[in-house]
């Protein structure tokens, strides 16, 4: 998408690599559908209204005292107010531990031959600049269709997804949000089935 | 340098790279949640980047704590616990902000933040349902970072925010480091190496 999306109703496609800014009012609901399957969806809400009022994964993972997100996950701001929740969910579990690829992290993991790969963070500052939202603002995401296990000795891997093709998650707006969108470009681990992928927004509100 | 943060407050200081901090419990159940900026003062500790590149869900020795922008930050040289808590995030906390804010910082830069001292146990149900673990750290356990770059850091000795005991207090202790590394893996040497090429 090339422009920020503020109409009454929403149905696009997202290219892997593209993202999208959206504002969606309270009471809406955003689907979010992984059409081909296995297909990360970088995702990050602010509160319409100030973006300091941002999602905040650790805040939101304490308060439901569990590290998997999936339907009736609240997802709470770094002031505890409540920015959405996931209404509905045919995937089952999503992540809020992995964060978003990184030029930079590129590099750190798998070596400088991927320093100039496109990547989230890239999107994230592409697609946040004309709602101000810039290096600072940024915070650590959540990841739509993406499985990042954790095990009770404290180890933590990157898996294939446990998405299909077809399978959505919903979120339906507690008060007026932004969502900052990057569909996942990386190639270097199984996040995306080694293969990025288009998704569908639908928007009703 | 020699501090000691009672329980229940929050405190800051400049770490030039070099130089090592240890946190000391100074009862049962301490907690020292850390924030760190590096420093370009925008540059912060990132935890999902340092948990995923190290495949770990919890701090311990031999970690480098790692920011934004792929460099490091801290490592994690020594402990006399094998888990530090990064899952669960810090209490909304006005002496924290306040200390943020002496340094020209605010809410903007709520990141992630490292409750050392503190476990919150990973079950293997499937919403990896967590719960804190009362007592994981006892009055005389330590962590020493190594800051691999000119850092702010950040304390805040408020409780976890998952206890319910009393807040305890956390001594300071800055000095150059000794030298030597724990053993790390490729991707924190990468960063180490990065790091020093290019700031340090």
């Amino acid at each position: 998408m090339t422009m920020t999306e503020t109409s009454a109703a929403l149905d696009t496609v997202v290219e892997p690599g593209d993202g999208a800014l959206l504002t969606v009012p309270a009471g809406g609901r955003l689907q979010i559908v992984d059409l081909h399957g296995n297909q990360a969806v970088d995702t990050l809400l602010y509160d319409a209204h100030d973006i300091d009022n941002r999602y905040s994964a650790f805040d939101t993972i304490r308060e439901q005292r569990a590290v998997y997100l999936s339907t009736g996950s609240r997802l709470v701001s770094t002031r505890l107010d409540e920015l959405a929740v996931i209404s509905d969910d045919t995937c089952g579990r999503h992540d809020t531990l992995g964060g978003a690829c990184s030029q930079e992290s590129n590099v750190i993991r798998y070596g400088e031959h991927t320093r100039h790969q496109h990547a989230c963070r890239q999107t994230f500052l592409w697609y946040g600049a004309p709602a101000g939202i810039g290096q600072r603002q940024l915070t650590h995401n959540l990841n739509f269709f993406m499985n990042v296990p954790v095990t009770s000795g404290g180890d933590l891997r990157f898996d294939d997804g446990l998405s299909a093709p077809g399978r959505y998650v919903e979120l339906t707006a507690s008060r007026d949000i932004l969502v900052l969108i990057s569909n996942c470009p990386q190639v270097n681990n199984p996040c995306n089935g080694w293969n990025p992928t288009p998704i569908q927004l639908l928007g009703r509100w | 340098m020699n501090h000691d943060i009672p329980g229940a407050a929050a405190w800051s200081a400049p770490v030039r790279a070099g130089r090592s901090i240890t946190l000391t419990a100074l009862a049962d159940d301490a907690n020292a949640a850390v924030l760190t900026i590096g420093s370009d003062r925008l540059d912060r500790l990132n935890i999902p980047d340092t948990l995923k590149s190290q495949m770990s869900a919890r701090i311990r020795t031999g970690m480098v704590l790692m920011s934004d922008r792929g460099l490091a930050l801290a490592t994690v040289v020594a402990s006399t616990l094998d888990w530090h808590d990064c899952l669960t995030g810090g209490r909304p906390d006005r002496l924290l902000l306040l200390e943020l804010a002496k340094h020209g910082f605010g809410a903007a830069d709520l990141h992630s933040c490292v409750n050392f001292f503190s476990k919150v146990a990973i079950s293997g149900d499937r919403r990896a349902s967590l719960a804190f673990v009362p007592a994981h750290a006892r009055a005389g356990d330590t962590v020493t970072l190594r800051a691999e770059q000119d850092l702010l850091v950040f304390i805040s000795t408020a409780p976890h925010p998952l206890s319910d005991g009393p807040a305890a207090g956390v001594a300071v202790h800055i000095e150059a480091a000794a030298p030597g590394d724990p053993e790390l893996r490729e991707e924190a040497l990468r960063a180490l190496e990065l790091t020093r090429e290019l700031i340090a």
